[in-house]
């Protein structure tokens, strides 16, 4: 059992469960295919960071691990439990059961590129609203955990104030409470710093690498090579829909073995 | 801690350089700010003077010159009247207001079998005299009912049979119609983002609706519902046709039992104002309630 009255604050599970797994993942928008079968393991406490171009198609399969696009054909199975499909007619295929959708959803916490906090809730309310609302906790006990929860992000003292007062890195270290406040077995991450201004990048990095660090299990899409150096247990690099080559994150960048791969390290670095 | 809080109104206090510096000014909490510097009439400019005379000059001179006399034998009928104007003017925009949210709902986002019949409503209302509906309503449908035995017979009767039902209805439609393209607007404009978030933790349907999406969509709404209630009150003089009797309709009886025509349209002119002024302080105070800034 998952159901842990571990602190928020501490790594809910630190068996070697198996967290995440796809396999044989395609996604097609009208003609245009994005993905043509990627596949992904991520036990508990892995940390795998997801690096390719722009058009190469992680953040569409972020998107697609948490069903906010509907993968066309493949398998996904989060905390052991595989999501049913049903054919939709049209050659796609989507959720049989709604319901199992928003329970999986639950236990996944996002961070978008672009935040997307409620715009008309404080910060605090924003970090309760999923717990209570979604997940049936008590207010109290959800504003407790929320309060450490800000205090992690260092954003203790803006609890009242509503997102748009706050500057991006601000926004995003919230986002990250909110994602957290759910308690999820895996933290999705799509592209947290691209939205930020360089100035701001690094307090966000920061706190992600905090979460990394205490053995969280992370799925992350980035363009921070030399973050996700440091940080990843495992790295994928995606090219035009296909895992062009994978591994720990020291063989990849320090002797990539694809043409390609060598070529998008030197762009970007 | 240590040194007692000055109350909120003693404002010496505050202005003393021993008082703690507040985070937050004092003054935000407290409604009524008392003191304040005194009214002087020599610190207005003079234009505004003038124009407060004209103005006051104005309202005496309607006083002194024009007849009053009949004011007190139609007190009562003004009050009334008044009474029902407002009563209407509330309940059709709350009912009209519950029935634009599936409206807009259904245009923004619903399928095909909401949708069309919804902008189809919208269109049809928005796209037809007020006076037409009413009057297709009441002398129409109203007419109807009678030549059927079991509606004479039903408990409903003693309501359909008066007019303000069918007054009530078509405002009611009337405003929903407007306001049914409005939240269809409102909805839209609500940016995706803030959906996805909700659908992405695993919020049900309805919940994300009830928390987010119609809470957005009301704040962004909220100026031209306020505006669409001005106009609804101004609507509210067409009930008079159907014998309903508001605050308009008290000032055609006057000047057909009197023949005085321009002091009780005077009159009304001012009551129409004064309501006015209130639905506009009404929904500033809501609009307040929620401090948010939209991004």
């Amino acid at each position: 059992m998952t159901m842990s009255t571990a602190s928020p604050l501490t790594h809910p599970s630190a068996s070697q469960g198996e967290a995440l797994h796809v396999s044989n993942l395609h996604k097609r928008f009208g003609a245009l295919e994005v993905l043509k079968g990627v596949s992904l393991t991520a036990k508990d406490g892995d940390v795998v960071a997801l690096i390719g171009g722009s058009g190469s198609g992680k953040s569409t399969f972020l998107r697609c691990v948490n069903f906010l696009e509907n993968p066309t054909s493949g398998v996904i199975r989060i905390n052991g439990e595989e999501v049913e499909m049903v054919s939709d007619g049209a050659g796609g295929q989507v959720p049989a059961n709604r319901r199992q959708i928003e329970r999986i959803r639950s236990r996944l916490g996002m961070v978008f590129q672009n935040f997307n906090l409620w715009q008309h809730m404080t910060l605090m309310q924003n970090v309760v609203e999923v717990p209570i609302h979604v997940l049936g906790m008590k207010r109290d006990e959800a504003v407790a955990i929320g309060e450490q929860l800000l205090e992690r992000v260092g954003l203790s003292a803006k609890r009242d104030v509503y997102p748009a007062f706050l500057s991006g890195g601000q926004q995003q270290r919230a986002a990250i409470a909110r994602a957290l406040a759910i308690q999820p077995r895996v933290m999705l991450f799509d592209e947290p710093t691209s939205a930020l201004d360089p100035e701001l990048v690094g307090e966000v990095l920061k706190v992600i690498a905090d979460l990394a660090a205490e053995g969280r299990t992370m799925l992350l899409v980035t363009h921070e090579m030399k973050f996700a150096r440091e940080v990843a247990s495992h790295v994928i690099y995606l090219h035009n829909g296909i895992v062009e080559e994978e591994g720990p994150p020291d063989e990849l960048f320090g002797s990539p073995k694809s043409e390609r791969l060598k070529q998008f390290i030197r762009t970007v670095s | 801690m240590g040194a007692p809080r000055p109350a909120i109104g003693e404002r010496g206090a505050l202005m003393s350089n021993t008082a703690p510096k507040l985070e937050t000014p004092l003054d935000t909490f407290s409604i009524h700010k008392e003191g304040g510097p005194p009214f002087r009439l020599r610190d207005m400019p003079p234009h505004r003077i003038v124009l407060v005379l004209i103005g006051l000059a104005l309202v005496a001179s309607a006083a002194i010159f024009m007849r009053w006399d009949w004011l007190p034998s139609y007190g009562g009928l003004i009050l009334q009247g008044l009474w029902r104007t407002i009563w209407i003017l509330v309940v059709t925009v709350v009912l009209g207001f519950l029935l634009a949210v599936p409206l807009g709902l259904a245009q923004a986002a619903g399928p095909a079998i909401f949708a069309i019949p919804a902008r189809w409503f919208c269109t049809v209302i928005r796209g037809t005299p007020l006076l037409l509906q009413l009057w297709l309503l009441y002398y129409g449908l109203g007419s109807l009912f009678p030549q059927y035995p079991w509606i004479r017979g039903s408990e409903l009767w003693p309501y359909l049979r008066q007019a303000w039902p069918y007054a009530v209805l078509a405002l009611t439609l009337s405003y929903a119609g407007y306001e049914g393209e409005v939240m269809r607007g409102a909805f839209a404009g609500v940016p995706k983002g803030q959906l996805e978030a909700a659908r992405a933790f695993g919020m049900r349907r309805f919940t994300i609706l009830r928390r987010i999406w119609l809470p957005q969509a009301i704040h962004r709404a909220l100026p031209t519902l306020a505006g669409e209630a001005v106009l609804q009150l101004k609507s509210t003089p067409l009930v008079a046709t159907i014998t309903v009797v508001d605050l308009y309709s008290v000032a055609s009886r006057v000047r057909q039992d009197t023949f005085i025509t321009y002091e009780p349209l005077l009159l009304l002119a001012a009551g129409y104002l004064i309501i006015t002024g209130i639905i506009v302080f009404l929904f500033r105070k809501l609009e307040r309630l929620i401090p948010s800034r939209l991004g």
